[in-house]
């Protein structure tokens, strides 16, 4: 059994408490925007927000997560999508195939919080999820773009 | 393949529609996977099939059908630009959906070739798609001309909207799709002059963004059917071993696992309530596999077999030969001799192999990401001992393809677990760690190249001998020639033909193949043979031309005088890079440049290398011309996404082979270049008109030999062994 804030919901869900977060978001949350690439924390296609801090999910056991610990997806970061990364990703037409984009846009919301004006270093050193399609320099003018967009709309969905 | 005579049935279009809607079943579950918004139109949706390609709403919402699979490389975007420009209907108003190849099998293969590689998504079906569109703008002008009772040619089309001319009345194509669809289409249709064309050759964004950003996209990895199982696979690690033992005991404890089967001599799968069950449980069964042949083969023992190649005198085909090379060479003022190496390489698609099947006795469906529909039709109807016509394959859009997802092994297991649980869904997905072991590889290669110059320093003679294992032969043995001769080895290399030309004129020239094949399966790979020949060739030639003293452009631009084409994207880097004034400090320049899949390519790039051997690669341009760009923006990512493709081979991974097993198994070993090291990428898209070449792959070609030509210019040294992580860079 474990005990989720997941998007701002309880859940109760029955499950291994050795399970990777991952797994439960996808297979028991019903949540798979949040993708599997690699299992050892090294692509970062399953990042999702723990309080407020970007996570790569497949490395997190449920047990080592508490009832507290707001967990917020890709589904969850946005009411309609209109995040600002999630707009200014639309607007430069960043994906390929799209599957690392999850990820992708749940590090560049996170480092946005964190950073609202980010340098190209500041995206080179938060921005380490692999994109196999190579959509790397579109990312980093989507983080800009969002960047000068309302700062202030960055976190919706998201509060710690 | 599937035996279409055998199988195809003349059904009306009528019939189809009434059959499709009335399948049931698995069928629908298909179609009504939530979240997956292409649905298919036919199956019981409001509106009015016009042609095969054009289905209209009554709402004048136009869905267009794409047979190709959309992988990430915009064919999508490209394909439905090529209908709705002929169709002139309104470019907001336009959705896709895809044919599944067995309403394709059911309909005389109307929607052609659903197979998505060598870049061939969009060239191989631009003609009849084009027509497509225009028999259904033909058909629904007709029926607007019909219901005024006026000549078809007082109407005229645009944008989803029909006007009789002398009268000003108007109708849409929501209005008049039933009765057009009435209506037998024309035979005859005028495509449009490019010059008119107002939809293909814009920068219009992707149709299919907005579900990829938050979550709502449903890839096969994420298929979830009512009462589904889900299953992890691991298979024989030296390829092709067959299963000798393993403690399907101490798996069945283990939670929530159902069943540990065999698949078929090689492989053995666990079948759990959830896929992270189903892979713990795979990985306590300590499955062992009988001795092979293989088990003692290494990277070691593979090299000694290309080094034998590189001299022998069997197993070796030409290529292209002109005059006598290796004579002009032996008599020639000067000589330069080089051997590269390039490794196996892995397309480690971002979503992991996986498929999802539910057979029953006498149906198969599959859902699954795949670069072959027809082709996975094909290995589920053999997997599932049933015929063709008795299964069906629900594409979704893949994580990523780059070759992988043309080979259906991945389709055949998923089938033979759900052969052996009736009536289960089983979606199967492979760890990264088994998708790693169980590659089709790009294939490792040595290649030795000799030049002669004579005393101007101009190029005489080229001897290129490369052994390497066989792409055809390993991936689709009928496609060699009737001697065994691998075609497709040659690529980029070739005397003639619009495909993919050496356009270098030699006047004595020998390239070979000597062909050595390993138990390693090799396959398509982003840009396949394009990759090492480019490499092999392009920092070959910089070498004769710095031992001939000449500028590497110059010499090129020379050699290149009777081929405008691939002169003229050579000329466009140069240009752009600045070739001939002064790089930044610190900064070196390299160029390069081949023609692969019909399209003419080329690089130049600019890297520096600091005093402890640390590389930067500052800036790459890239110039494409494929004939017609039908979407330049999907042009410019494509090239984008093929330089971090080629970049990341070339600096940091290789698939290198101990006791017969592949050695890498995950990112840990395969790492990948990231935002940090990927350079600025400018892409100038010049199509030069009145051929269609391809655009997802021909750029790979380029980008790793002009990197290495700028390396060669820091380090006063060529870098012959890839990747370039094994060797230490030295400023000059
Ligand atoms: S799946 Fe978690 S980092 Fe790759
Ligand atoms: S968009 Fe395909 S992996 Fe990033």
């Amino acid at each position: 059994m474990a005990k989720l804030n997941i998007n701002g919901k309880s859940l109760t869900l029955t499950v291994d408490g050795d399970t990777p977060l991952l797994w439960v978001l996808r297979e028991q949350a019903g949540l798979t925007g949040t993708k599997y690439g690699c299992g050892i924390g090294l692509c970062g296609a399953c990042s999702v927000h723990i309080n407020g801090d970007v996570q790569r999910s497949c490395t997190i056991l449920v047990k080592d997560v508490k009832p507290a610990d707001k967990i917020v997806t890709i589904e969850g970061l946005s009411p309609r999508g209109d995040h600002p990364v999630q707009k200014a990703w639309l607007a430069l037409d960043v994906p390929q195939c799209g599957y690392c984009q999850s990820g992708q846009i749940m590090a560049a919301a996170a480092l946005l919080k964190r950073k609202p004006k980010p340098t190209d270093t500041d995206i080179d050193e938060a921005m380490t999820n692999v994109c196999r399609c190579g959509t790397y320099q579109r990312i980093r003018a989507a983080v800009h773009q969002a960047a000068t967009n309302t700062n202030a709309a960055i976190g919706n969905g998201n509060k710690a | 393949m599937i035996d279409l005579k055998s199988t195809s049935r003349d059904v009306s279009r009528r019939r189809f529609l009434i059959s499709s809607a009335a399948a049931g079943g698995g069928l629908a579950l298909g179609l009504r996977l939530p979240g997956v918004r292409n649905a298919f139109a036919q199956n019981g949706a409001e509106g009015h099939e016009v042609g095969a390609w054009v289905f209209i709403r009554p709402n004048d919402e136009v869905v267009i059908r794409i047979a190709r699979s959309e992988m990430g490389q915009g064919t999508l975007t490209g394909l439905a630009q090529l209908v709705a420009e002929e169709l002139d209907c309104d470019w907001k108003k336009v959705k896709t959906e895809y044919p599944t190849p067995g309403q394709n099998l059911a309909r005389s293969r109307v929607w052609g070739d659903m197979s998505t590689g060598g870049s061939r998504g969009i060239r191989g079906s631009q003609e009849y798609v084009r027509k497509g569109g225009a028999v259904a703008r033909e058909m629904l002008i007709q029926a607007a001309a019909n219901q005024w009772k006026v000549p078809a040619v007082e109407c005229k089309a645009e944008a989803g909207s029909i006007t009789h001319t002398p009268t000003g009345r108007k109708t849409t194509y929501g209005k008049v799709a039933n009765a057009a669809a009435q209506l037998e289409p024309p035979k005859d249709v005028k495509l449009k002059d490019p010059k008119d064309w107002k939809i293909i050759g814009k920068p219009l964004a992707r149709l299919d963004t907005a579900d990829k950003l938050t979550g709502k996209q449903v890839y096969a990895i994420d298929v979830k059917l009512p009462g589904m199982l889900n299953a992890s696979i691991m298979d024989a690690p030296v390829f092709g071993a067959k299963v000798k033992s393993y403690d399907e005991a101490k798996a069945k404890a283990m939670p929530g696992v159902r069943h540990v089967l065999r698949v078929g001599e090689t492989a053995v799968a666990v079948v759990a309530d959830t896929w992270w069950q189903a892979n713990q449980a795979l990985k306590a069964l300590n499955i062992v596999w009988e001795e092979s042949p293989n088990d003692k083969v290494s990277s070691e023992s593979i090299r000694e077999l290309l080094q034998q190649g590189l001299d022998a005198k069997e197993g070796v085909f030409i290529g292209n030969k002109a005059g006598d090379a290796p004579q002009a060479i032996g008599n020639a003022a000067k000589k330069i001799d080089a051997v590269y190496f390039a490794p196996f390489e892995n397309h480690f698609t971002m979503e992991p192999m996986n498929c999802t099947a539910l057979v029953t006795a006498d149906r198969c469906e599959v859902w699954g990401a795949t670069q072959n529909a027809e082709g996975a039709l094909a290995a589920a109807a053999e997997a599932a001992g049933l015929h063709p016509s008795k299964c069906d394959v629900h594409k979704l859009h893949l994580g990523g393809g780059f070759g992988r997802r043309g080979r259906q092994d991945y389709t055949t297991k998923a089938v033979l677990i759900a052969k052996q649980l009736h009536g289960v869904p089983i979606k199967l997905i492979w760890s990264r760690e088994e998708d790693m072991r169980q590659c089709s590889y790009r294939p490792v290669g040595l290649c030795k190249l000799s030049a002669g110059l004579d005393d101007k320093g101009d190029l005489i003679g080229l001897h290129m001998r490369i052994a390497a294992p066989s792409i055809l032969a390993s991936a689709a043995p009928n496609r060699l020639d009737s001697d065994g001769r691998d075609s497709a080895a040659f690529q980029g290399l070739n005397p003639v033909g619009a495909e993919a030309r050496l356009g270098y004129a030699i006047p004595n020239l020998l390239i070979e193949h000597a062909i050595r094949n390993t138990h390693v399966p090799v396959g398509f790979w982003r840009g396949v043979n394009t990759n090492q020949n480019a490499i092999w060739l392009e920092s070959f030639i910089d070498e004769v031309a710095r031992a001939a003293s000449k500028d590497p452009l110059e010499f090129r631009r020379q050699l290149l005088a009777n081929s405008p084409k691939h002169l003229a994207v050579l000329n466009a880097v140069a240009d752009r890079i600045g070739w001939g004034t002064p790089p930044g400090p610190g900064v070196h320049r390299g160029v390069a440049q081949f023609m692969g899949y019909a399209t003419y390519c080329a690089g130049a790039a600019e890297v520096s290398v600091n005093e402890r051997g640390k590389l930067k690669v500052h800036r790459v341009v890239i110039a494409i011309d494929s004939g017609y760009a039908v979407n330049p923006q999907q042009v410019a990512m494509q090239t984008e996404g093929s330089v971090a493709f080629g970049l990341g081979a070339m600096r940091y991974q290789e698939c290198t082979v101990s006791n017969g097993r592949m050695v890498q198994e995950n990112l840990d070993t395969y790492p990948m270049v990231l935002m940090d090291d990927f350079p600025k990428v400018e892409t100038i898209v010049m199509p030069s008109g009145g051929f269609w070449g391809g655009v997802g792959e021909p750029t790979i070609s380029v980008a790793a030999p002009a990197v290495l030509n700028a390396i060669h210019a820091a380090t006063g040294s060529p870098f012959r062994s890839l990747p370039l992580k094994n060797a230490r860079l030295q400023k000059a």
